[in-house]
């Protein structure tokens, strides 16, 4: 069995850069949002990896990246992605904002999607995070499966495996720290990952040769797709201010503090 | 105030849990018109345990095929309760299984879907939802024109619904109940012990210091382990850790197999909500304190008092080594 998986995934704001948010007419933003230091979203990336580690297992396959996202910050970003694993590039030139709209974003991405060449979707796999790390509200994917009309998803995926007959076990995170065991007969599904199993690959500039052959044309051509955010109304966003008087606790020996902590768990 | 759907699963009990009733009050708190859906192998239980709640009507879209979390079936009876109802605006608690099922079932209506509510209220006639970006690290207040909006509200955000059970007219609803997913089972962590709990009233952090050189001039990742899960045995506390002490698990050291991905909190990690917090031998600065964002009482323990996790982000921090004050804790926890 070969699929044919499609991975959506967009770039956010490096996660150790300090962010502020920036009001005015229409959609809130980031303050210098264009000069911040970007990478590809941390589980979308990690849907990435799975995708190109299912594509290794299983000759014939084949991965996509599709991704929106503003053309010159998404080559950026493909500089250093492109060197992670084998993919074909489809790109969009618009905003990558935690602001816009997800269902917006996942009316463009599913015209994308359904405008790839070649993409069988009797063996397609949607790939994606199960959060993003600026919106992260988890409604885009379900939003492009049901445009696609893949009526399977499932979110939070942290293995998927093939099995012998071709069937595919999924395992999604459910609360306590436990996961649903999941069998599907087949594809097309959707598959939002969380942090699935597996590394971050190393720089292979090998692979970034070949994909960069690939990357560079589908920049060119990107759709410019403007999000309007009709219907969406931000009355405000704000970094929260609250700062705690903290009271520091010095030369004091372990046992007393102890006392104290214990004290303070078993207190109603 | 326009009509309103709560929706919400049964447990495997058939009763709804507390999120689901946090949810139903908020719902309430609206004031307009209410009706409630159910959705479950058995909804009786659910319609009992809240027939006071003041609904117009309560409908159920129930059988075997609704007992088990999965997309297909979940979100053509959301779809489903959703047109029955009538109503635009629809709540609902914040569960993985509603997590993974609604934003599909408002894409089929033509609607929107709000994930990780932290508040709703009515201003100037119309509902308004809060909620985070970018990790926890800003807040937003955001209206919506389009319709049915599906909002998802987190637990801990609002008190739970309390009422006489009682005697309730549930009106059934069909759905589809065709999938080719089958769910199988459950699968408990990793680890073997329960170390999340997130109805847990205290959430016990451990950073990367646990696997440093201690002062004899060897790490003690083992003792570290122990000490940690002896502390969650006794008080029952969950368990956090920062990003920088689960990667190292990640990268197979010998660290502390209690660790895995699911327990990490902050950036890239979950932001639980418990009333109480302690961190023990965390370091760093914003983002990776996000963790910390809905722990109503933090304290920590730290070597260093002007730790990013400490200073101006925690009540008391003691100045200390954690090995030892976390002995004396155990030790007392367990007299």
């Amino acid at each position: 069995m070969s699929f044919h998986i499609v991975v959506c995934g967009t770039l956010v704001p490096d996660p150790l850069q300090t962010l502020e948010p920036v009001t005015g007419q229409g959609q809130p933003a980031l303050k210098n949002e264009m000069m911040l230091p970007a990478v590809l979203d941390p589980w979308a990336a990690h849907a990435l990896y799975e995708a190109a580690s299912l594509a290794g297992k299983t000759p014939g396959s084949k991965v996509w990246l599709v991704s929106l996202g503003p053309k010159a910050k998404l080559q950026q970003v493909m500089m250093t992605v492109a060197q992670k694993a084998p993919f074909e590039l489809v790109a969009l030139d618009g905003p990558a904002s935690g602001f816009a709209d997800s269902f917006e974003t996942a009316a463009a991405l599913a015209e994308a999607i359904g405008g790839i060449a070649g993409l069988d979707r009797s063996r397609m796999l949607l790939f994606g995070g199960w959060e993003s790390a600026s919106r992260g509200s988890g409604t885009t994917l379900q939003a492009i499966g049901e445009r696609l009309g893949i009526g399977e998803q499932f979110l939070g995926v942290d293995r998927l495996t093939v099995q012998p007959d071709g069937k595919l076990e999924i395992l999604e995170r459910i609360e306590g720290g436990r996961h649903q065991i999941s069998l599907l007969d087949a594809p097309p599904a959707v598959l939002g990952w969380a942090t699935g199993e597996l590394g971050e690959p190393r720089n292979n500039p090998q692979v970034g040769m070949v994909n960069m052959r690939t990357v560079m044309p589908a920049l060119q051509k990107a759709k410019p797709t403007p999000l309007k955010g009709a219907g969406l109304t931000y009355q405000s966003v704000a970094l929260p201010r609250q700062v705690r008087e903290t009271r520091v606790v010095k030369d004091m020996p372990a046992e007393e503090i102890a006392r104290e902590i214990v004290a303070w768990v078993t207190q109603d | 105030m326009e009509p309103i759907l709560f929706l919400a699963h049964t447990e495997a009990d058939g009763t709804l849990a507390k999120g689901a009733l946090e949810a139903l009050n908020a719902a309430i708190a609206l004031g307009g018109p209410l009706t409630v859906g159910l959705v479950g192998a058995a909804v009786e239980p659910a319609a009992r345990q809240i027939a006071g709640c003041g609904a117009a009507r309560i409908l159920a879209v129930e059988g075997e095929a609704f007992a088990q979390p999965r997309y297909a079936t979940d979100a053509a009876a959301a779809e489903a309760l959703c047109r029955a109802a009538g109503a635009s605006l629809v709540l609902a608690p914040q569960t993985s299984r509603w997590a993974r099922a609604i934003p599909g079932a408002a894409a089929r209506l033509n609607g929107r879907a709000d994930t990780h509510a932290t508040a709703i209220a009515v201003a100037d006639g119309a509902p308004a939802v809060t909620r985070w970006f970018y990790r926890q690290r800003m807040e937003a207040l955001l209206t919506r024109s389009d319709r049915p909006w599906f909002v998802l509200l987190e637990s801990g955000c609002a008190a739970a619904w309390s009422g006489a059970p009682g005697e309730a007219s549930v009106e059934r609803i069909e759905a589809s109940a065709a999938s080719r997913t089958t769910v199988s089972g459950v699968r408990a962590p990793q680890s073997g012990e329960q170390t999340i709990r997130p109805d847990a009233k205290l959430l016990f952090v451990a950073g990367a210091g646990w696997t440093k050189k201690q002062p004899d001039g060897a790490a003690h990742a083992g003792v570290a382990e122990q000490l940690i899960l002896g502390f969650l045995r006794a008080s029952q506390a969950s368990l956090g850790g920062s990003k920088s002490l689960v990667d190292l698990s990640g990268e197979g050291q010998s660290v502390l197999t209690c660790m895995t991905h699911l327990n990490q909190i902050g950036q890239t990690g979950a932001t639980p909500r418990h009333p109480k917090g302690l961190s023990t031998c965390c370091h760093g600065e914003e983002p990776h304190v996000v963790g910390w964002r809905f722990i109503t009482e933090r304290r920590a323990v730290n070597l260093d008092p002007n730790c990013g996790w400490a200073r101006g982000k925690a009540d008391v921090v003691y100045v200390a080594d954690a090995f030892e004050v976390m002995r004396h804790v155990n030790r007392l926890l367990t007299r």
